[in-house]
Parts: structure tokens; sequence; C-alpha cells
């Protein structure tokens, strides 16, 4: 079923940044759009695919086969968007380097998802820098207005200047709302494919060329920058000046509304003809800038500035409006009234009936453990199963197996395995595999096959049989391409059963040969169960021995002297707490379920 | 000019906290404000504290609300009540749902559930305990807690009646309409 977005009211609607990229895309007339779901970008592409049909949109296997796809479109002439979190524009950073160089024929714009505090990820870079080295036009917006508007202008530079446009947003723009003024959509010819060498090919003679004409693109820029509405002085008291850009300008509007500032929208290349002049008018200059001091650095650097940044904001986590408040105006700190009570951290957990339970409950009992990948099974590393012991981006977790075993030889691997989804094996962990293989490691690669990309909230990816709007697709068959990497032992196991899961883990720790598990069960998300059944446990029966409890289940708590399973939260489709008690003490009817 | 109002609507993942201030952002827009909200998705909602902010007015700047300054605290559940307390203005009103959800920390038995209700009195907190999760379930849908919730809420935030209704009807799918209704009044007959 379609998700509907809110009605227009007054010309306006109350959007996310993610969902009013999409809208922006819609109203610019891009033809074609590309992502792998990462947050906190994942809407943007969601948005687009619920919402609006007149683009063409599908999920890539990774964000490097996004942006050379939406590269191929615009060399065709339509105008396009490819949309990824920070860390995924590190996978997309080899062709971003070289379309940089090449480009946009149709507008280009790619959207960065920053994380500052690390929401959901497992660093904070900020991709500003990444824009720099690639010497593209960066935009940042500041909400979801900007967010929409900012698409509109990208397109227009990226087809005036010739050049890839990242839009720069971070969590708090992405999953911010607030209220946009929206238009219709406005159709653009796709200009059609033009052979072109001079322009396409970078051998080396038309590289050195294409540089020249990069670094020609980047001093235009920035004189324009300078005249754009994205760059904007906002006059006020003028004994200290302000220089922020994104989200850190609505802190400082919330925090100083007197303040003169100059909002950047345009961070590279910078304006700028418009930051000298603005140095002129105020007394003291001050940055108020999430992450890196980006602008503090290039702008102290070239005029050569007193100026105070990061020595009172720090370039570590998020800001929000007390930090800014304390750095800018410490008279006016709120009084708080309550203080922080010393209370249980409230981490997250699987789901209850998530199929990774069953395979991580089997290796903890047998004292294995893993290396991990991205996903919801990174949470393999919490209490109880402590399963889970390194972790490094998309598909590492199998190139770390293997170069253990390098170092220490298959007995000082002992009993890890590689645990890595379906999702982040087609990404990028099948390389691994390859490596593997060919330069005759053993160990097992866990495939825990979900069918769904489940941490983002639940999209489809080429193993799933359905497309991005949910369309039937060819499914990629892992047994197959397994093989075809020349891995002999392949098994496909149901992780929710317990004893043939243990047997598996058992048979591949004593083999002496490379092998593959695949763990396959469907994400709980993917999927209503049909009839209503809970565990029930039978207090007369119980003998209280906690086996129940390492299966980790949010559903199942300790009370006193026996478990309590909830009738809110246990998950009809599940079984593993009755076959893990001893003696019968819960029971379940599964009939009419599966 | 319009004051701006601050809401912090929290819980655990699962609970509806999302729809819940869905709702309340289109009621509030309705009624012609500026309005922003800010959550975050994604790992947190694996059973994770939640929490989103709204804040509506003539005009907003930040979508996050400072602590110390929030007119209304909405929580889903005991413990994530006590834990938002700081953001509370001293003037402001805190209602929470008196369901208790142990975290995995507790379950593993790392931690114990603490005791809510003389932790707030120790500290003096206002907060008045609604039972949304007996309301649903007597309304026969144990989804519909977040909305009774929300209906519990409404009447300490100044926006009127009419918005909060025609909002229910924008944000949640017509097939679950009558009972979300229903679940907002009687959420709101639940504070008097």
């Amino acid at each position: 079923m379609r998700k509907k977005l809110n009605t227009i009211v007054d010309g306006t609607l109350l959007l996310s940044g993610n969902e009013a990229i999409a809208r922006g895309a819609w109203e610019s007339g891009v033809h074609f759009a590309s992502a792998y779901p990462g947050t906190p970008s994942t809407e943007i592409l969601e948005a687009i695919g619920d919402e609006y049909d007149e683009i063409d949109a599908q999920w890539a296997p990774n964000e490097k086969v996004s942006l050379e796809v939406i590269a191929g479109a615009s060399f065709a002439g339509a105008r396009v968007l490819s949309a990824m979190k920070h860390v995924g524009l590190n996978v997309a950073a080899d062709p971003l380097f070289t379309l940089s160089y090449l480009g946009a024929t149709g507008g280009i714009v790619i959207v960065s998802a920053d994380d500052p505090g690390m929401h959901s990820s497992q660093n904070e870079q900020d991709n500003r820098l990444m824009a720099r080295a690639a010497k593209v036009v960066c935009l940042e917006p500041s909400d979801s207005q900007e967010a929409r508007d900012m698409v509109g202008e990208a397109l227009s530079i990226s087809e005036d200047f010739d050049t890839p446009v990242l839009i720069r947003v971070t969590t708090r723009i992405c999953h911010s709302k607030s209220i946009v003024k929206v238009g219709p959509r406005r159709e653009v010819p796709v200009k059609g494919y033009v052979t072109d060498i001079a322009k396409r090919v970078p051998i080396p003679s038309n590289a050195r060329k294409m540089h020249s004409r990069v670094i020609k693109r980047l001093k235009d820029l920035s004189a324009w920058g300078s005249e754009s509405s994205l760059n904007r002085i906002e006059d006020g008291d003028r004994s200290v000046g302000i220089i922020t850009s994104g989200i850190s300008y609505q802190y400082v509007k919330e925090v100083c509304p007197e303040a003169c500032l100059l909002k950047i929208g345009m961070s590279n290349p910078l304006p700028w003809n418009l930051i000298e002049r603005f140095i002129g008018m105020v007394d003291k200059v001050i940055f108020v800038e999430e992450g890196e001091p980006f602008l503090e650095e290039r702008v102290r650097s070239k005029f050569l500035i007193p100026a105070i940044g990061k020595d009172i904001i720090s370039n570590e986590g998020e800001l929000n409006p007390e930090l800014v408040r304390k750095a800018l105006h410490p008279g006016t700190t709120k009084a708080v009234t309550y203080y922080d009570a010393e209370l249980p951290a409230r981490p997250p957990a699987l789901c209850p009936g998530c199929p990774h339970r069953g395979a991580f409950y089997c290796l903890s009992k047998l004292n294995g453990s893993s290396t991990g990948d991205i996903g919801c099974y990174t949470l393999g590393l919490m209490a109880p199963f402590n399963a889970l012991e390194t972790t490094i981006c998309m598909g590492a977790s199998i190139g770390v197996l293997s170069g253990i075993e390098k170092a220490v030889g298959r007995e000082g691997m002992g009993k890890l395995v590689a645990a890595i989804g379906e999702s982040t094996f087609v990404h990028s962990g099948i390389t691994g595999l390859i490596d593997m293989v060919y330069n005759g490691n053993t160990g097992t690669v866990m495939i825990m096959d979900n069918s769904l990309t489940a941490m983002t909230g639940g999209q489809e990816n080429p193993t799933t049989g359905k497309n991005l709007r949910g369309e039937p697709a060819p499914a990629l068959d892992l047994v197959k391409i397994v093989e075809a990497c020349g891995v002999k032992h392949i098994k496909v196991v149901d992780p929710h059963d317990l004893d043939e899961m243990e047997n598996i883990f058992k048979e591949e720790f004593e083999r002496d040969e490379l092998s593959v598990i695949i763990t396959r069960r469907p994400c709980v998300m993917c999927y209503r169960p049909v009839k209503k059944s809970v565990a029930l446990l039978d207090p007369e029966k119980c003998i209280g021995c906690k086996l129940c409890m390492k299966l980790g289940c949010p559903a199942i708590s300790w009370e006193e002297e026996k478990p309590e399973i909830s009738k809110l939260l246990c998950w009809p489709n599940c079984d593993l707490c009755v076959q893990v008690c001893p003696v019968d003490a819960i029971s379940k009817d599964m009939e009419g379920l599966e | 000019m319009k004051p701006v109002t601050n809401v912090i609507i929290c819980g655990t993942g699962g609970q509806g906290i999302l729809l819940a201030s869905e709702i309340l952002c289109e009621a509030a827009r309705l009624a012609g404000n500026d309005v922003k909200k800010s959550e975050v998705h994604g790992m947190a909602q694996r059973g994770g504290s939640v929490s989103s902010h709204v804040r509506f007015g003539e005009k907003v700047y930040s979508p996050l609300v400072e602590k110390g300054t929030a007119d209304l605290i909405l929580s889903m559940e005991k413990m994530e009540a006590l834990r938002w307390a700081p953001f509370l203005s001293p003037s402001g009103t805190l209602l929470s749902c008196d369901l208790e959800i142990n975290p995995m920390t507790v379950n593993t038995g790392h931690a114990v559930y603490p005791d809510v209700i003389s932790m707030m009195k120790e500290q003096d907190i206002p907060c008045r305990m609604v039972p949304a999760f007996e309301i649903a379930e007597e309304l026969g849908n144990l989804r519909v807690v977040n909305v009774v919730l929300i209906g519990a809420a409404s009447p300490f935030i100044p926006i009127k009646e009419d918005y909060w209704y025609r909002a229910v009807e924008e944000r949640v799918p017509p097939k679950a309409l009558d009972v979300n209704i229903e679940a907002f009044k009687l959420g709101v007959r639940s504070c008097f």
C-alpha cells in the first residue's frame, strides 16, 4: 500500500529533509534515481518510490554502482540523483573523483547523509572534506525547505558549470520535519546520448585538460557563489560576526537572534568575495559548525584572521542548541529543575522472532564467536550472546576473518566465523569470499539471509525477488553464486531449527576447508503472522534454569524466580523458547503458522 | 507573536511514538503554526529508547528542545518518563503511560528495573500516570496505546479540539480510523 505524505495546506507540506529532497528532485524534473539504503539517507529513495512515479527509481547493490549508473544516465542527458550515507560515499569515491573531471551532461546530484553523533554509524566523517578533495560543489541545507530548494539549485549548477554537485545533509536535517512550500513538477527533456570521447575518456592526455577545466570551474563557482542567494549575510549586532552552515545555522538563530551572521549554503568552493566583505563588516569572527573545522580552517588560512571556532565548539558529536548557547551566550543557559536520574540503559536488541537469534544462540552456546559486519546482526555482540567481536565497514567480516587466519592459522582462529547479511554480502562481501577461495583460506562464512535489508527499516535487495517499488524482479541465487566462487561446502539452514543449526556449527568448526553456511528465514518485518499465538509458561513445570533467558528475547523477562513472557511482545511465528526449555514448561500452538 | 511550544514524546522502539508525534505536528500545522519535529531512526528502533521533539509557534528555528524548556513530556513508558525529566520546564506537564517495559540490560540481569515512582517523588517530579494500556485493551486493540496517550496529552497543548480530530483522520489509515478516534476520545476523558 502507498504511504501518503500529508495533504498540501496553503501550498505547503510538512516534510522531513529526506522527503523534501525527494520532492525537490521530482519538481526539478529528475528522471532517474539510484541508491543503496543507509541511515540516515534511506527515506530519500523510499519517498521517490512511494510518491513520485515520474522518476525511475531503483536500489543498487552498492553505492559505487549507484553512482556509476547515474553517471551513465547523465551522459545520456537525464537529470539524476544518487543518495547514500556518509560512509557510502567512501564506497562511491572511486567514480566520484573522476566523474568530477568528466562533468555532467544531465544534472547530477549526489546526496551524502552524514551522521554526527553516530546515531546509526561507525564513524562521524565530515563529507564536506570529501567534496573538497573530489573538487565538486558542496551544498548544505539547514532545513527541509532548503533541502527541497537546493536540489533544483544543484541541478542548475551541475548543468551550467558541468560538475557533479554533492548535497551534504546530516541526521538532524534528514530526520527533522518542517514546513515546505512546494510546487508542480517541471518536465525537462532527456537530451539524448551523444558520443564525446574527449569529455568522457580520461586517458592521461584528456584527463590533464579536464583537470585544468576543473580548477577553472572552481574559481568561476567561487565568484558566482558570492552573488548567489545560497550564501547570505544576515545583518545584526556587528560586534561579533558568526560564520555558520547547515543545522548549526538554526541553533545560532535560536540562541542569538540578533547576531550578525554569514550563512554559507555552498561550502565548496567557498564564496571568497562575500566572506572578505563579511569579515570587513564585523569586529571579530566566530565559526559555529558541526563536525570538522571546515569553514574555519579554510577562511583563517586564506585571510589570516584571528577567530574563535573549534576552541569553544567541539568537533566530536552532534551539536544542539544547548551546546551552542553555552559557547555563544552562556548567560542565557536555561535552568534545569530535574536532574538526570541513574537509570539502566536501553540499548537496541534483536526483535522478538528475529531470525538471527537462533544462529547467535547456537554460536554462543558452543563458545563460538564471529567477525561481524554492518546490519542488525551487529547486535550479536550484545549479552547474552557476546558472539561478535569485530566490525569495520560493509563486507569487512570476511576479509577480517581471512586475515586472522593468515596471521595465526586455522588453530589460532578457533571458533570464529564471519557473520554477514545477504544484502551486505552482495554489497561488498562477495569479493572477500573470492579472496578467501583464491588465497587458500579455510574458515566459515555465515551469510544471514533474512530476505530483506533490515537495519535501515526494511528494503528490497537483489536477492529478495522484488525491486524498490515492490514489483517482481529476478532474485540472485546465493547458493549458486557461492558455488561459482569456488566454495565446495555450502549448507542452507533455518536458524530457528536449533538442533540443526548447532550441528552445522559443530561440523564446520571441525572442517579444514572453506565453507559457507546460509541461514535462511525471513525478517519479522517481511510478513504479518496469520494467526495469533503466544508462548505460554507453565509455572508449575518451570524449574527456573534460565536457559530461555540465554535467547536474549525482549519478550522474556525474569521475575523473581521464573521467567515471564510478554503477550504484547511475543512473536507468533517463533518457538525458540519452546525449543530450549528442557522440561517442556513453555508451549505454543504453532499450527496454521509458517 | 505566538510563543513556541515545546513537546517531547518518548518511549521505546515499536511503541508508535512517531505516529503520535505525526498527529501532534499535523494538528499544530492545521492550526496555522510553524512546526518542526526531530527524531532519530535506525538502530534506535530495535527496542531502544526513542524520542521525538516537536516545537510549534509563530516561527521555529531549532528542531530540538533544550533541557529545562519542555512544556509537555509524553512518555509511553514509565522509566523513559524519568529519563527525560531534565527536559521539563518548571511549569511543564509530565504524562506517562503506566506501562513498564524491561530493557535488555534488566532481562540479562545486568541491571534492575528501578522504582520509578519513588525516584520521581525524591525529585518532586509532577507526573500524571495514564492507564493507556488498559484503555487500549478494553478497546480490543493494543496498537492504539499511542493514540490514547496523545488524546490524554491534547488538553495540555494549546491546539483546539477540531484540529486534533482532523489530524488523526489525516495520519491514520482509513481502515483503522474509527478505533483511533475512539482511542483519542478515551484518552482525553482519562485526564479529567
